[in-house]
């Protein structure tokens, strides 16, 4: 019964800093509403009894979404005003949304109850997956496939965001704050690890090592520390890059290893094996995961500004 | 006092206090943000007694939990009070500059 | 873990309806919403409801009795893929939008020239 009453309470909060952030007047009231959805959302996943998404959510959510909404912010300038709506305008969405979410509600209900032979499968096979934790072994084994892609999209999103980019705002830094990121680093390489290594038998893995280590690292960026971290830096295209190539290296390797050389399997590791391979691409997929959306969120790219651009137009038109 | 373990009366008095204490410092908190003009004493209101707040409820808790959970829920709590003192000067600052600019 | 999850199945109602309820409110706001930054929020709200249905869903079979019984690890293990990708996704629209506000004040500057 004192559950249920937290349940109400939580999920009370979340519509109504939801419903806030969507009808606050002023942008700013409204990504910081949303940043504090963001961290009430992370306990909704351990009220969910899903450590793996509260542990992504809490460094991804509170930590990452906060930094790019804030930065997307301080860019805002003239974007920020937008047209004021009239009584009617707000009016007719409400009423299409409304009768959406009488609908939505309706399919919900009619979902089946039963869950289908997924989960049955999973457990049976989790023996010869190499991991003991299910997550894990759906995301890197059962389901490979997807993480592969997901990596793609990562260095897709990564490579578009550094093209469009603007010049990142410069702030300089204090010393207090400066200090106190340089002694939470090491905490974070140390909990980053411990997930990394944790995510073969109990929640953790790649993804939530990659976002806490991303966290971190954004703080001692916009704190001018870790200044070798820039897309111009050969080593960090390599370990960017790497998370994607040691995946289509190994299943490669796999590949060709295998009995079944005939008939071959595509992304299907060896049991024997299994551990070890998934071990190699966790570290490599964390190093590109961090790597990626720590630039993602501090995006610079020295190369082409648009104050770059514009320069060698005026230059070409004077020419 | 093992997980879950059967606790004395003193205990549960106390540890019920404790959680009381920082129940009230949190809504006294979250009341000054709401209330306070202007952004030091909301910052004042938030930081001070939040953090207080906070130990005194991982204080209260510590009756409940295990040697080792209680060294890491401690060592939450000076993460989250140094956390929260640098993140509150950062404000202030803030605040202070825009306030000589204007 | 198990005391928890028994306790779970009573309020897994509310939290079904919470996540409906955020995507109406997503997507009102993805209508509504007039400046940039708020549409990519209220998508982000969209995503937020629909992930949260998921993990609703992931709890199907738990009435069944089963001693060793545990959520769908499809289900969060897709949901983690995508909490990932939405942030990705988010930073990506965002980059484009400082592009554009910083393409318009460069156009409204340039007549002034």
């Amino acid at each position: 019964m004192s559950l249920l009453l937290f349940d109400l309470l939580l999920c009370g909060l979340l519509l109504a800093l939801a419903l806030a952030s969507v009808l606050s007047r002023q942008l700013s009231h409204a990504v910081i509403l949303y940043i504090a959805f963001g961290l009430l959302m992370a306990l909704t996943w351990a009220r969910l009894a899903a450590p793996d998404l509260a542990l992504a959510e809490a460094a991804i959510g509170a930590g990452l979404t906060g930094a790019l909404c804030f930065t997307a912010l301080a860019r805002q300038g003239r974007l920020a005003v937008g047209p004021t709506l009239g009584w009617q305008q707000r009016c007719w969405p409400a009423l299409f949304v409304l009768v959406t979410l009488c609908g939505l509600l309706l399919v919900l209900l009619q979902i089946p109850v039963n869950p289908g032979p997924l989960p049955a499968l999973v457990k049976q096979q989790l023996a010869a997956s190499g991991v003991s934790h299910p997550v894990t072994a759906v995301l890197l084994n059962f389901r490979s496939w997807d993480t592969l892609l997901e990596l793609l999209v990562l260095l897709l999103a990564l490579l578009g965001t550094l093209q469009v980019a603007p010049a990142p705002v410069r702030q300089s830094s204090w010393v207090l704050s400066r200090s106190w990121s340089q002694l939470l680093a090491p905490l974070i390489i140390l909990l980053a690890g411990y997930l990394l290594w944790a995510g073969a038998h109990q929640p953790g893995g790649a993804f939530q090592a990659g976002a806490l280590l991303a966290a971190g690292a954004v703080v001692l960026k916009l704190n001018q520390q870790l200044n070798w971290l820039v897309w111009t830096n050969g080593w960090v295209r390599f370990f960017t890059i790497a998370g994607l190539a040691v995946f289509v290296i190994a299943v490669l390797a796999a590949w060709l290893l295998s009995d079944a050389v005939a008939e071959p399997v595509w992304l299907s590791w060896p049991p024997e094996f299994a551990k070890y391979i998934i071990l190699l691409i966790e570290i490599f997929a964390t190093l590109a995961i961090a790597i990626t959306l720590t630039l993602l969120v501090v995006a610079e790219q020295p190369g082409t500004p648009l104050s770059l651009a514009r320069q060698e137009d005026n230059e070409t038109a004077d020419g | 006092m093992s997980f879950g373990g059967e606790l004395n009366i003193i205990s549960t008095l106390l540890s019920g206090v404790l959680l009381f204490t920082g129940l009230l410092f949190f809504i006294a908190g979250s009341v000054g943000m709401l209330r306070f003009p202007d952004s030091f004493s909301r910052l004042h209101a938030v930081t001070k007694a939040d953090s207080l707040g906070l130990g005194a409820i991982i204080a209260g808790l510590m009756f409940y939990c295990s040697w080792w959970q209680n060294l890491l829920m401690l060592l939450i709590w000076l993460l989250v009070l140094a956390s929260g003192t640098v993140s509150c000067q950062l404000l202030a600052r803030f605040c202070k500059n825009k306030q000589d600019q204007a | 873990m198990r005391p928890l999850m028994a306790e779970l199945s009573s309020s897994l109602n509310v939290f079904l309806a919470t996540a409906a309820a955020l995507v109406a409110i997503g997507v009102y706001g993805f209508i509504v919403g007039p400046e940039p930054l708020r549409r990519i929020v209220a998508l982000n709200i969209i995503s937020a409801g629909i992930f949260k249905l998921m993990v609703v869903l992931a709890y199907r079979g738990s009435g069944n009795g089963d001693a060793e019984w545990l959520a769908d690890p499809v289900l969060h293990a897709l949901v983690l893929t995508g909490l990932v990708v939405a942030v990705s996704a988010t930073a990506f629209a965002l980059a484009l939008l400082a592009r554009l506000g910083q393409s318009m004040t460069a156009g409204q500057e340039d007549p002034g020239q």
